[in-house]
């Protein structure tokens, strides 16, 4: 692929998604939002082979982070991203300092349980999260002092357009960088990558706190723009979600994890409208159909086509 | 004294639960390696089949009880050749990603067939009773899970470590080729394995019913204490599974009893400890 293809094609499918949902510009933004927050878990799990079910934890606490800081100090979105990324970073550092010794079945576990702890104190400390009813009363100033939120939604998908834009540039340098090889490698091999002398452990944590920060920034980018922070954010539902898509669009890739959120959200959302009890049935056999038969997810389709086509081995090989 | 006991008997019955339920995902994931988030939902399908054949048709517990377990194993051992085998060898994460769209299946094939309400299970009477042990009380049905519990370690101890399905099981879950060089048929073993697991979570589901109510969000509610009690035990291993089970059954009875308010927190943060010191779990091979 040429390289400029694939920044063109993600900009046009901005703005087309802002043309598409012109009276649902709600919707159009929380694909962006997710695609962030996928985007983090990509880096976890696609690059550093991190298997996670708990990214959630870093989101809920960008989200909350940033809203009471919008609420309590100072209301600036930019600043409000900072927060949250604090957050998610130090959330990701304290936690993956346990986490990143285990592996497996244990590690997944672990990140689950971390997640149930933010979600289980964020629903008892009432007082300052607003427990089960969420946060509320989130009123940010205009961004860069210039453009007001408005009631469409119109600044809000441009904003999260824009930061989701240098999120995926900083990723794209960082995956092609000494450190990005690094996680590759340990993904393929973590023997391997010790015994040629890189700190295996610490690359591990390094690119956890990563995808901690990015997570966070997705959590505060979300509660700026709802103006509202649920215990949802910290939900089993919403990790597993997020890693059915990375898989989905396709492990390791970028691009496989923007198609792979931006397709899983418009499934999502048809088949929630039409049906919102049996959408489990939906995603349920979505996901087994995705691990059986397209394993390195959709962003693979081309290349297993026309191998098919060429009569050659399957797309599994 | 009296809430001593209290914590030491709820959490003996409550452990007992947890042991039945986990031991065969532990069995499953030492054998198989397999990464199986939908166990929980054998234990699901025990205690909806025990809703339906009990309260809805009437009948007695014992059949209920013996035709709801059959039923899961009946469920579980076709999805072990149709669907399980296939997924042995894939990457963990492959794993985790095809048991997650399975629990969503069994979650709303129950919620389509059932709706998504309480699912009650209902106990004999003699069970609903008091036992007065002369200075106190207890409830029957704790001391049966109790009794039922050890009766279930005892019997898997006798399966495999004084029978040749135990010493085939234990051979190939040490080392798969070479046992199936010695012709043992690993995938027949891998069967029975995975139904005896199903069938030890129904039963564990259905006696638990008080304490872990069933309904259809079941699996995906106490996925996380099921995987604690494999991991803490350690992989592959009954004994271990069977004193992480009590162990953290009377620990979070006493968190319930002692700090109410923050239980879950402490829990979690006492399982995550004990994990940083070893996390391959207290039996866990290094």
């Amino acid at each position: 692929m040429k390289s400029y293809i694939g920044p063109i094609g993600l900009i046009l499918l901005g703005i087309m998604l802002f043309f598409l949902f012109p009276y649902n510009l709600a919707f159009a933004t929380r694909i962006i939002i997710m695609v962030v927050f996928v985007l983090s878990l990509d880096l976890i799990l696609g690059y550093a082979g991190i298997a996670t079910l708990g990214q959630g934890a870093m989101y809920g606490a960008g989200a909350y982070v940033a809203g009471l800081f919008a609420i309590h100090i100072w209301a600036d979105p930019f600043a409000g991203l900072i927060a949250g990324a604090t957050a998610g970073a130090a959330l990701a550092l304290v936690s993956g300092f346990v986490l990143m010794r285990t592996t497996g079945l244990t590690l997944i576990m672990l990140t689950i349980a971390v997640a149930s702890i933010c979600h289980e104190i964020a629903n008892r400390a009432r007082d300052i999260t607003g427990g089960a009813d969420g946060l509320r009363g989130i009123r940010m100033d205009p961004i860069l002092g210039l453009y007001e939120f408005d009631f469409i939604g119109i600044a809000g998908y441009w904003y999260a357009f824009g930061v989701a834009a240098i999120v995926f540039a900083f990723l794209m340098i960082l995956v092609r960088s000494p450190f990005g090889l690094a996680l590759r490698g340990i993904h393929e091999s973590p023997e391997r990558m010790a015994a040629i002398g890189a700190p295996v452990y610490w690359r591990r944590l390094m690119a956890y706190v990563l995808g901690g920060t990015i997570a966070g920034i997705a959590g505060a980018l979300t509660a700026q723009i709802s103006q509202l922070v649920s215990l949802e954010t910290f939900a089993f539902a919403l990790s597993a979600e997020a890693m059915i898509m990375v898989i989905l669009g396709g492990m390791g890739r970028l691009y496989g994890a923007v198609i792979g959120t931006v397709v899983f959200m418009w499934v999502h959302h048809t088949a929630a409208a039409n049906d919102p009890f049996n959408w489990l049935f939906v995603i349920g056999a979505l996901v087994l159909a995705v691990v059986f038969f397209l394993p390195s997810g959709l962003i693979s389709m081309p290349t297993s086509l026309s191998r098919l086509l060429k009569g050659g081995s399957n797309g599994r090989s | 004294m009296g809430l001593l006991l209290n914590i030491i008997v709820d959490g003996l019955a409550y452990g007992m639960i947890l042991f039945m339920i986990a031991v065969g995902l532990s069995v499953t994931m030492g054998l198989m390696r397999v990464v199986n988030l939908a166990h929980g939902g054998f234990a699901m399908i025990g205690g909806a089949l025990a809703h339906v054949f009990g309260p809805q048709m009437g009948l007695g517990f014992l059949p209920t009880l013996i035709l709801a377990i059959a039923g899961t194993i009946a469920i579980a051992m076709p999805l072990e050749r149709i669907l399980y085998r296939r997924i042995y060898g894939f990457g963990e994460l492959q794993q985790v990603l095809a048991t997650i769209g399975l629990t969503f299946l069994m979650i709303a094939t129950v919620n389509w067939w059932l709706g998504s309400t309480l699912l009650a299970v209902e106990m004999p009477e003699v069970l609903n009773q008091t036992v007065d042990l002369g200075f106190r009380t207890l409830p029957a049905h704790r001391i049966a899970v109790i009794l039922l519990g050890l009766a279930v370690i005892a019997g898997l101890w006798v399966l495999l470590d004084r029978t040749r399905f135990g010493l085939r099981l234990r051979a190939a879950v040490d080392n798969r080729a070479i046992a199936s060089a010695h012709g043992i048929n690993t995938d027949r073993i891998y069967m029975i394995a995975f139904g005896l697991g199903a069938g030890l979570a129904a039963l564990g589901g259905i006696m638990g019913a008080e304490l872990l109510p069933i309904d259809a969000y079941y699996p995906l509610r106490y996925m996380v204490l099921f995987l604690i009690v494999v991991a803490v035990g350690g992989l592959g291993s009954i004994l271990g599974s069977f004193l992480a089970a009590i162990g953290l059954g009377i620990l979070e009875t006493a968190t319930r009893y002692l700090v109410p308010e923050w239980s879950t927190i402490v829990f979690f943060v006492l399982v995550i400890t004990l994990l940083a010191i070893r996390p391959r779990g207290i039996m866990g091979k290094a």
